[in-house]
């Protein structure tokens, strides 16, 4: 069972799509060039301070609003791990698997952590959090399919016969 | 000894019977036009560099939105706000949305025989109605915004004469690119071009203000004409008065004269990246456009949208071309909405936006991309103007724009 | 068993009698919709899949509208990339400056009761007012699509909602879709399917209905479906077939959930800043200075919309200092607002009309503003930084609202 561990950042209730990465930015060329204004309106500083391996920790409905699958793509860019969230918005969480950002529900992580603290997690298993384990659940099939492919790009790219 | 109506302008300005081009005088100004390309800098200044602050008139003040409008930055908007506030404060005349400033200017302020600074260089357009429009820094602005005054060199005067008559399908706009690319783009530098002749009478006030507000760009300080009946009829139309109705003395001195015949002009582009690089329009035709621009204080009113809409009528903008249309004014806007000008652009495709500089000023709508060509009735094709560096600016008529519009590649109005 | 109107659209596309909720099937795709923001992005995608040809180039519908007019230096590579893709691979149905993408799709008649619909914007669940199931994908699920004309689906629960009677006067469908949002929270719906039902409904314009497809995502819905009745035939300009007029939910179809409100009850509101959630009722904020109005976007620049502005302003003058921006939906509805008179009298009372675009909305261009500022706006978010820095506050209201707000520089009822 896959198993890591992070320094966690904590974020709140409804973190939105125009928050992970601002419409002004999305014309940007490359997700590099946006890496820099992730969470900007909020704050400001964040995306120069998460580090690789980085875990953020939300309230319900992380993710909300735009389909802009930038707002992955950043939050992958900027080195997090895996983004753990009371809940996600739909869109969101669609976008997150087919570029094989993890994102795990878990209900009472976030009323419990502290940022700058380390958790564990062993995937479709648990969170341990100073000595208490937070049980999460395991994704459905057909979404672990993709996952395991490397994104859905790559799941493409496989069905059009260009990778093993 | 005679004064040319710049001269004597500047006399009534000063207080003096007489004034003599490469004198400094002091003069009282009767208006001050400030918008937000500088306006946050003029306010600045006030607060911070002034030991008593303090407007000398506000009434002489007008302030204008309409570089970016609307705001298309949290930047522009901070600083539209600043102006904003200011004005409020102040109690400052405050026009946002309304329309070009030079335009709202014409409509609402500029009078015959009266010194006008604006922050603005093509504020030299008021010389359409017989008034001396300069363009200033926000320094000088500050200057008589604090004191009611400032100095000014009194400019030599170049006269140019008119004659004959514009032929169907050229336009003011081919005379004046014509003028400009004839003696260069600092052809005129610190002079005045004063138009007169027969030639001058066949031309509107519309049409003066498309000759004076180019005349920047053969470096004049102003460009005039004598106040006609015509510009009379336009200020009473618009329950004005004259300040004073200024003619050029028969014995007034000239630092010399052109005579352009308008009857041999023929349509014409300004080529990149110089308002001077004159070429006849048929020179430059297949020349493939990305975009075109229908508007600006030089040429977004009511004949060139008659123009334009003329053409398009029935006919759709091509497929890889995007066609902005930006009246100059909201009372152009409403005008062309009338006479249904503004249906004729929207069924063509064209993309029609509120009153503002728009892609003349290259900043807010419009803005070009890598490598892009555009052909626009604005006042500037510099490099870079009107988006990225390695754009490119044709200007020309409203005609030759809208056809290009049309046709996709640059082409004349009657190669349609 | 009875079904809902999302199971009897899923069932009926995948050849199959019925579905139930929480069912992982492949959608056969109706027709899709490409943003302009998002071109570059999905073109590239679609390339890496290794994918050459497009499914069905017919099916495929290119709308550039957030970028347009382009307000910065790199926006028209995105004309470019979609143009090229569009030439490439035959596709026909590109509109570059006829407005938004979501008004667009239903007023050109792309979007037909019962169809399956992806866009790359979240916004696609409009279409659901004409009883198409539409919903928001990213670029990369959106190239997958382009080269299968498939997309995998999970069956969501329904929750009905029932509106019966008549609405207050000065009460639009904007003020019913907010306070179902600040009912439900910005979560509320999330992976489900609204059902909208009721004399109140019925009696709506497609266009109200519009409205409240639109913002069901800020609930979190996956769509939201209004049964195809004559109206809709109408706008779509279809005789109703015998499926499509049997879109409704069955009397023994399972709902998750079902609310009942009583039209008579709802009042103008409001979503507060920063979340559209946070719904208050306009009196109680009643006096709060704003310095700019915004009336446009998908969710409310129609001429309804326009129209109800105008006629609060009709022969008066907004506020001293404050700014009324309208932008309308698409390049039909400006000709139409024309023609009627609309946009005069807007700009007679001030107002700046843009061309049709996101404009505002997408908070790239169209009216951005300043820390301290405060917006009331009729489109669908009101999110940190939206419009602007985050210390800018942005309330979302009706375009009645809107135009009341614009004429008195604060928030108000009163006329």
């Amino acid at each position: 069972m896959e198993h890591f561990t992070g320094k966690v950042w904590v974020l709140g209730n409804d973190i939105d799509t125009d928050i992970i990465i601002p419409t002004e930015y999305l014309a940007l060329k490359t997700i590099d060039e946006m890496k820099p204004y992730g969470f900007s309106p909020l704050r400001p500083e964040l995306a120069g301070k998460i580090g690789s391996g980085d875990i953020i920790v939300a309230g319900k409905n992380f993710g909300c609003g735009s389909s802009r699958e930038q707002a992955p793509e950043v939050v992958k860019a900027l080195g997090i791990r895996c983004v753990i969230a009371k809940s996600f918005a739909r869109i969101f969480f669609r976008n997150a698997i087919n570029n094989g950002l993890l994102l795990i529900e878990q209900p009472d992580l976030y009323d419990d952590v502290k940022e700058g603290d380390t958790i564990a997690v062993t995937v479709n298993q648990d969170i341990e959090y100073q000595g208490k384990r937070y049980p999460i659940h395991s994704l459905p099939d057909n979404l672990v399919e993709i996952i395991n492919a490397g994104g859905l790009v790559k799941a493409m790219r496989r069905r059009n016969g260009l990778e093993a | 000894m005679g004064m040319t109506i710049a001269e004597k302008i500047i006399a009534l300005a000063a207080g003096v019977p007489e004034a003599k081009a490469g004198n400094i005088y002091t003069v009282s100004l009767d208006r001050m036009m400030s918008n937000d390309g500088t306006t946050h800098l003029t306010v600045d200044m006030y607060y911070n560099r002034l030991k008593n602050p303090h407007i000398a008139d506000t009434k002489k003040m007008v302030f204008i939105v309409d570089h970016n409008v609307p705001s298309d930055s949290p930047k522009t908007a901070a600083s539209q706000k600043k102006m904003r506030d200011f004005a409020r404060e102040h109690q400052i005349d405050f026009w946002e949305g309304k329309g070009v400033c030079h335009q709202i200017m014409m409509e609402h302020y500029v009078r015959p025989g009266e010194l006008i600074f604006g922050a603005d260089s093509h504020t030299c357009t008021y010389g359409a109605l017989g008034a001396f429009g300069t363009g200033v820094g926000c320094t000088d602005l500050l200057y008589g915004m604090v004191t009611g005054t400032s100095w000014v060199l009194a400019p030599e005067t170049v006269k140019f004469n008119l004659v004959g008559k514009l032929r169907e399908g050229v336009y003011p706009r081919d005379l004046m690119l014509t003028i400009i690319g004839t003696i260069g783009a600092n052809g005129v530098n610190y002079q005045v071009m004063e138009f007169t002749g027969p030639g001058a009478k066949t031309l509107s006030v519309n049409d003066h203000m498309v000759l004076c507000n180019l005349s920047v760009e053969a470096g004049a300080k102003t460009a005039i004409f004598e106040a006609d009946e015509i510009a009379l009829e336009y200020l009473r139309a618009r329950g004005r008065e004259p300040k004073a109705v200024f003619a050029s003395d028969p014995d007034a001195v000239y630092e010399r004269e052109y005579t352009f015949d308008l009857s041999e002009i023929v349509p014409v582009v300004a080529k990149p990246d110089f308002v001077d690089a004159l070429a006849p329009a048929t020179e430059v035709c297949g020349v493939r456009i990305d975009e075109a621009f229908l508007g600006s204080c030089n040429n977004g009113r009511i004949d060139e949208l008659r123009v334009g809409a003329a053409i398009v009528k029935g006919r759709k903008v091509s497929d890889h071309v995007r066609f902005l249309v930006v009246p100059a004014s909201q009372e152009v806007y409403l005008q062309a909405m009338e006479e249904g000008l503004l249906q004729t652009f929207m069924e063509s495709g064209a993309i029609v936006m509120n009153p503002n500089c728009s892609v003349c000023w290259g900043s807010c709508q419009g803005v070009i991309g890598e490598n892009e060509v555009l052909i626009s009735t604005g006042t500037r094709n510099f490099k870079g103007r009107a988006g990225h560096p390695s754009s490119k600016v044709y200007l020309g008529s409203a005609a030759t724009v809208a056809a290009s519009a049309i046709r996709g590649e640059i082409c004349t109005a009657d190669m349609l | 068993m009875g079904q809902t109107i999302i199971e009897k659209i899923i069932a009926r596309n995948i050849g199959r009698e019925s579905v139930r909720p929480g069912e992982i099937v492949t959608a056969n795709v109706d027709r899709v919709m490409l943003d302009d923001i998002m071109m570059p992005f999905i073109v590239g995608k679609f390339q890496e899949m290794g994918f050459r040809k497009v499914w069905d180039p017919d099916k495929v519908v290119m709308i550039y509208d957030h970028l347009v007019p382009a307000s910065q230096q790199d926006d028209t590579r995105h004309y470019r990339v979609g143009d090229a893709f569009a030439k490439e691979q035959e596709i026909s149905n590109v509109h570059r400056s006829d407005g938004i993408c979501h008004q667009l799709m239903t007023e050109a008649g792309y979007v037909k009761p019962g169809d399956v619909v992806f866009g790359t914007d979240s916004h696609t669940t409009t279409y659901g007012c004409v009883g198409a199931f539409s919903t928001g994908i990213g670029y990369t699920e959106m190239a997958a699509i382009l080269g299968t004309g498939t997309l995998w689906v999970k069956v969501p629960e329904t929750i009905r909602v029932e509106i019966e009677g008549e609405l207050p006067e000065g009460v639009m469908s904007k003020d019913v879709i907010l306070r179902l949002i600040g009912d439900l929270g910005a979560d509320g719906a999330t992976y489900r399917a609204l059902e909208f039902t009721g004399s109140t409904v019925d009696q709506m314009t497609v266009a109200s209905r519009m409205t409240m497809a639109n913002m069901a995502i800020e609930a979190g819905a996956k769509c939201a479906l209004f049964t195809p009745d004559e109206k809709t035939a109408e706008y779509c300009g279809v005789e109703l077939s015998d499926f499509q007029k049997g879109l409704t939910g069955d009397a023994d179809a399972v709902y998750c959930r079902t609310l009942h409100y009583r039209a008579e009850d709802f009042a103008p509101v409001m979503a507060c800043p920063s979340q559209v959630d946070r719904i208050r009722n306009v009196s109680e904020l009643e006096g709060t200075p704003i310095d700019q109005v915004f009336i446009g976007s998908c969710t409310n620049g129609r001429l309804e919309d326009l129209a109800a502005a105008a006629e609060v302003l009709e022969g008066k003058q907004i506020a001293p200092f404050i700014r009324l921006i309208v932008t309308p939906a698409s390049r039909m509805i400006y000709e139409q607002a024309d023609r009627q008179g609309i946009l005069r009298t807007l700009i007679a009372a001030g107002a700046i009309v843009t061309h049709p675009g996101c404009g505002l909305c997408c908070g790239r261009a169209g009216g951005i503003l300043s820390d301290g500022e405060r917006v009331v706006a009729t489109n669908n978010r009101n999110f940190l930084g939206r419009m602007g820095t985050s210390k800018v506050e942005i309330y979302l209201a009706s375009p009645r609202t809107a135009a009341l707000c614009a004429l008195t520089g604060t928030i108000t009822t009163r006329a």
